[in-house]
């Protein structure tokens, strides 16, 4: 065998590889709806004559993805009241008589050879006029990603709350392969589709991170036997070891500049926060206590971070200026409060907390103090924000298993993301994605 | 002997420090730290006692050097199988392969969301402090773990601090701090898969794996 055929072996190896997990679908179910939502009707897309088949059914996504959200109660086909094919079509008294208020009308015309315009109208049946309309060009490949860019224009009409439709979420997934439990940090879409492995290991993985710019994850691998932090490149695979070995280094936070990440270090058994600056690496303490100080995660201005401290015996939540200083107490109610992650708009912070009855999600008010819980798991954890604040993607176990799990910050829907094998953990929403 | 008594004293010395700046922020932990701190005391006596009137031939191969120096042999291949004859050519076990030893204990326990070692694994940590004191040259490694409950990055510093624990045990008895590796693996590697009580008691543990084992699972 030449250097050259070894070479394309490899890489037709690498493929196989990169390609087989995509197999492995995340799956939404919604477990607990919220009363009230908004009826809405999103009609199959109608294709133009002489149109190839598309393979993906656009008009199932919007709904899935409105769905999901929890404010949206999207209609079956089969309850439609008639079958438009375009605006003038639209009989709006029909709809009206079923309580449907809102209409989506799309269809898809071939541009070119593979590729589309992909149009769609958000009707008002009560005024009986068009709401929006874009006309979106895309290929095959991309109808998918146009699918939850139409869900997200919908969605900030009706709302006036940016859609998180089109954003990606990370996770560690579980799976046995060759009698060997195999970890395996994945990306996929928020619905769990185009899943791609970012790397896998025999080795645990753990605490994945998006950069502010949703290029590049920070995670902890104990491939070399002991956690390492590592910062990948999501599009070139490429990845870098960060804060060099020493006892112990996990829990990475990246601050809201992408400029530094805030980390969790042991020097000598002393655990505490430090914060690495990644252009000149330089090692900031920035706490220093005899006690577990870990997970910290930055507020979204940047000026001061929120981090777990057993200081007072129990885990609880303090914040602390980015520069240093006296850290404050946050959380006082139950006996374990950690892992935090903060909203979006700097009001809230979720985390898990037991307050007796086991280890729940819960959402506190920075101002008021007020706490809620959420979720009524045993071992529920790793609550991560949506970028537009709306839900909060955990990990819990279900039936003794593994699963990603997401509940309104309200705490009023509930839904279950099954991965079809393996387990799943860790969960990360990523940033919004930005725009071209 | 005597270096090692030197070794063990300035331990004690350092130990003692320690313990003390713990005093003020382990307030409610004191009482415990401070009974720990005599029988340890007691231990490390009896240990060093015990090395100093121990008489006769070393259970580990002996080259001809200086005993202290000679490191014990691993607990696999075909070194091992050597590792029994000593110079006047008689059968003696490993303690590290000898079932019955103390050190074939190699697993200390802790309760939910603590660091303390219990009393009921004192003896245990004794005797590998006693056989790692003897043997400047043997490497450990005290590898940290969690229960499941928790946050899994809470987890992991709490199994560095509970491998921490024993480590000071260790040093306590004049182990050298560069004999000892320490790593966390928090509740990523449970040695039992239930969701219970008695599964969550033996995951919360500090494995004590000596030289040669290093790197396997």
């Amino acid at each position: 065998m030449t250097f050259n055929n070894v070479r394309r072996a490899i890489f037709a190896m690498t493929l196989l590889i990169i390609a087989l997990p995509a197999q492995a679908v995340l799956k939404i179910e919604i477990t607990k709806g919220v009363q009230g939502a908004l009826p809405i009707a999103v009609t199959p897309f109608e294709l133009d004559p002489g149109t190839v088949r598309p393979p993906e059914d656009i008009a199932a996504i919007v709904a899935a993805d409105l769905r999901s959200s929890g404010l949206f109660n999207p209609i079956p086909r089969n309850e439609f009241p008639q079958h438009p094919t375009s605006a003038n079509d639209v009989n709006y008294q029909l709809w009206r008589n079923q309580g449907i208020e809102k209409l989506v009308l799309g269809r898809l015309e071939a541009i070119s050879e593979g590729g589309y315009s992909v149009q769609f109208q958000l009707l008002d049946t009560i005024y009986g006029r068009q709401m929006i309309g874009y006309a979106i060009p895309a290929t095959r490949a991309d109808l998918r990603r146009v699918a939850h860019k139409i869900s997200d224009l919908i969605f900030q009409r009706l709302t006036g709350m940016r859609g998180a439709f089109s954003t990606r979420i990370a996770y560690v997934s579980t799976q046995m392969s060759e009698g060997r439990k195999r970890y395996v940090l994945q990306i996929a879409d928020f619905d769990g589709y185009n899943a791609q492995t970012i790397y896998s290991s025999d080795w645990p993985l753990l605490s994945p991170t998006w950069s502010p710019d949703g290029k590049r994850i920070v995670y902890v691998s104990f491939e070399s036997q002991r956690p390492e932090i590592f910062i990948q490149d999501i599009a070139s695979g490429n990845r870098i070891s960060v804060a060099g070995p020493t006892r112990l280094n996990s829990a990475p936070a990246w601050s809201p500049d992408g400029q530094k990440l805030a980390l969790m270090r042991s020097e000598n058994g002393n655990p505490d926060i430090y914060i690495l600056d990644l252009a000149s690496n330089n090692l900031t303490r920035l706490t220093d206590y005899l006690s577990i100080d870990t997970e910290p995660v930055w507020m979204p201005d940047g000026e001061s971070l929120i981090f777990t401290s057993d200081r007072t015996g129990r885990p609880q939540l303090y914040r602390i200026s980015a520069n240093g200083g006296e850290p404050q107490r946050l959380t006082y109610e139950g006996n374990y409060n950690a892992d935090a992650d903060v909203s979006p708009d700097s009001r809230e912070v979720t985390f898990v907390h037991n307050g007796g009855r086991g280890f729940h999600i819960a959402v506190q008010d920075l101002e008021t103090g007020q706490l809620r819980e959420l979720t009524e798991g045993s071992l529920d954890e790793g609550p991560s924000f949506a970028p537009n604040g709306s839900m909060i993607l955990y990990a819990t176990t279900y039936n003794g298993r593994g699963m990603l799990a997401a509940v309104s910050a309200d705490g009023q829907v509930h839904q279950r993301l099954r991965l079809q094998e393996g387990e799943v953990r860790e969960p990360a929403w990523g940033p919004f994605p930005q725009t071209p | 002997m005597g270096i090692l008594s030197f070794v063990a004293g300035a331990s004690c010395i350092r130990y003692g420090t320690f313990l003390l700046v713990f005093k003020y922020k382990y307030y409610r932990e004191t009482f415990m730290a401070i009974h720990n701190l005599f029988a340890i005391a007691l231990v490390t006596t009896l240990t060093l006692a015990s090395c100093a009137t121990s008489e006769g031939p070393l259970p580990l191969p002996s080259s001809g050097g200086v005993e202290q120096t000679v490191p014990p042999a691993g607990t696999q291949g075909e070194q091992d199988k050597t590792s029994g004859l000593n110079n006047q050519g008689r059968f003696r076990l490993n303690p590290l392969q000898d079932p019955n030893s103390p050190l074939a204990k190699r697993m200390i326990y802790f309760d939910y969301d603590s660091d303390q070692v219990k009393a009921d694994s004192l003896a245990t940590i004794s005797a590998h402090g006693k056989y790692l004191a003897r043997y400047p040259t043997q490497r450990v490694r005290l590898e940290g773990h969690a229960d499941e409950r928790g946050t899994r990055e809470y987890n992991l510093a709490l199994g560095e601090r509970r491998a921490g624990s024993v480590s000071r045990l260790l040093q306590l008895q004049g182990v050298l701090d560069d004999q000892i590796e320490i790593i966390s693996y928090g509740e990523e590697l449970p040695a039992a898969s239930g969701h219970d009580e008695r599964s969550w008691a033996l995951n919360r543990r500090v494995e004590i794996v000596y030289g040669e084992l290093y790197g396997e699972r």
